[in-house]
């Protein structure tokens, strides 16, 4: 029991109570020699999330990639991290996992102590604090850039954020995409987006952004049908998150590829 | 010069167990119950505002009598233990058992050293597969723990509650009769006659997966109450 109920990480933060109490269980708790070489680690690649007239689409591809060598095919980028909310990461697979870990943590331990969720905004603003809280490993090669997307229960809408190495959170009102194959998908949905979409248009949309990712970015999978691996798709609205079928993916990526051919 | 005192240890720990007692008795009743859907959690709580049933981790959940300053700040340090060990070590590894244990030794400690000790008796559950796999373990006071079978009782009254819970319980019912034997308990027990707004009711839902403790709403339990 912490003595000052007001006292740094006595509050509802799980993360606070870390960086008060137990720094060793921080992501970003292993200081490294200054200058030493940018480490090179598994790196996911395209993610992207997209407003729709119901909601949020959260997609990713499955790639892990180390260098000129591909280090897991299926690799999950999207996250649930609570009822309403998704996270998708891009940049060091290991402090990204992380940190998408500490970051649900972070949601299901307000949620507890304080007795109700925190508000989108809330928790889009905390994910900027811990990002920025990973800076200096970030300067080491080990950034962790993630998008942020969810359900906003008191607006009723979906929302979609995005940040940079240093923690800035950037609000979009159409897409964000992250990730060395993120500028193709942004090229995608430049042409291709409209407001108001259905919820199987913009999942379709998200594929297709994924596939001309995939074409153009050496480090970001397409679907593959021969192992059976396609991308993972999250459906964020007033009902919750959904996670797209595998089959009924597979049934969106063939007509999208239908489409393009 | 103020005359030095002896007070005899066997004294001292009389003195501050009657007081504990008597700040526990002040309060209302909690039962905690073995059903067919999972283990449930019954306080005399109108209005609700301030829990005494909440939450703790995936399938285990706290209930808390007496002061509520005191086992409110016990319910925050379980979360905080449960939260860590989960995320250092992996969401199987949090228990029941585990969180008993860390307030036993807790109350224990306050008992035994501080001047005042806390007016608070803590129950911690564990949701099962089946209802024999749940776990129901009792704290008090003292830091005294046991192991309970299919109900356990803290609070004011917690005697005369257990008694008809003792003598009523024929065996693990579904939601509606457990709901229904936890109200004539605590009827019976000393409260009066109660409906569905009196009751502040924590399920741990074994049907669920992940997270399985829900509130029932007030619509719910006058349901469950009226026959299911």
């Amino acid at each position: 029991m912490n003595p000052h109920p007001f006292a740094p990480g006595s509050g509802a933060s799980f993360y606070d109570y870390l960086v008060a109490e137990r720094p060793d269980l921080l992501p970003s708790a292993t200081p490294m020699k200054a200058g030493a070489e940018p480490l090179t680690v598994p790196h996911g690649t395209t993610v992207l999330a997209m407003v729709f007239a119901a909601g949020v689409v959260v997609a990713g591809d499955r790639m892990a990639s180390d260098g000129q060598s591909v280090s897991s095919r299926r690799m999950d980028k999207v996250i649930q991290t609570d009822a309403h909310s998704a996270l998708a990461i891009s940049g060091a697979v290991g402090p990204c996992l992380e940190m998408a870990k500490l970051f649900t943590t972070e949601l299901e331990y307000y949620e507890k102590i304080e007795g109700r969720r925190l508000s989108l905004l809330g928790k889009a603003n905390k994910l900027g604090q811990m990002v920025r809280g990973n800076l200096a490993m970030a300067m080491q090669g080990l950034a962790v850039i993630p998008l942020f997307a969810g359900f906003d229960t008191l607006r009723g809408v979906g929302r979609v954020f995005k940040y940079d190495v240093a923690g800035g959170k950037t609000e979009e009102l159409d897409f964000v995409t992250a990730g060395s194959g993120g500028g193709h998908a942004r090229g995608a949905l430049k042409r291709q987006f409209r407001p108001g979409m259905g919820r199987d248009q913009a999942v379709e949309m998200a594929l297709l952004a994924l596939l001309d990712a995939a074409d153009d970015d050496l480090a970001t999978a397409g679907p593959d049908p021969v192992r059976g691996i396609y991308p993972t798709v999250m459906v964020i609205d007033a009902e919750g998150v959904t996670q797209v079928a595998e089959d009924a993916v597979r049934g969106h990526a063939a007509r999208v590829l239908g489409g393009k051919e | 010069m103020a005359t030095p005192y002896y007070v005899s240890p066997e004294q001292w720990m009389r003195d501050k167990a009657e007081f504990a007692k008597k700040g526990i008795s002040r309060g209302r009743a909690i039962v905690a119950l073995r059903a067919v859907e999972g283990v449930l959690l019954v306080a005399h709580n109108p209005g609700a505002a301030l829990t005494k049933v909440s939450e703790v981790y995936d399938r285990i959940g706290f209930a808390g009598a007496g002061r509520y300053s005191e086992f409110e700040s016990l319910r925050k340090a379980g979360v905080r233990h449960a939260d860590v060990t989960g995320y250092s070590y992996s969401r199987e590894d949090v228990s029941a058992r585990g969180l008993a244990d860390g307030y036993s030794q807790m109350l224990g400690n306050v008992f035994a050293h501080e001047m005042k000790p806390m007016e608070v008796d803590l129950v911690v559950a564990q949701v099962g597969d089946t209802p024999e796999t749940d776990e129901i373990y009792r704290i008090s006071f003292d830091g005294s723990i046991s192991g309970e079978g299919d109900y356990a009782v803290v609070g004011g009254d917690a005697d005369r509650v257990l008694n008809i819970l003792v003598r009523q319980f024929t065996g693990v019912g579904d939601l509606a009769q457990s709901m229904k034997l936890c109200k004539e308990a605590l009827e019976v027990g000393g409260n009066g006659t109660l409906s569905a707004r009196d009751f502040e009711v924590g399920l741990l839902d074994r049907r669920k997966r992940g997270r399985t403790f829900t509130r029932l709403k007030v619509e719910r339990v006058e349901a469950l109450l009226a026959g299911g």
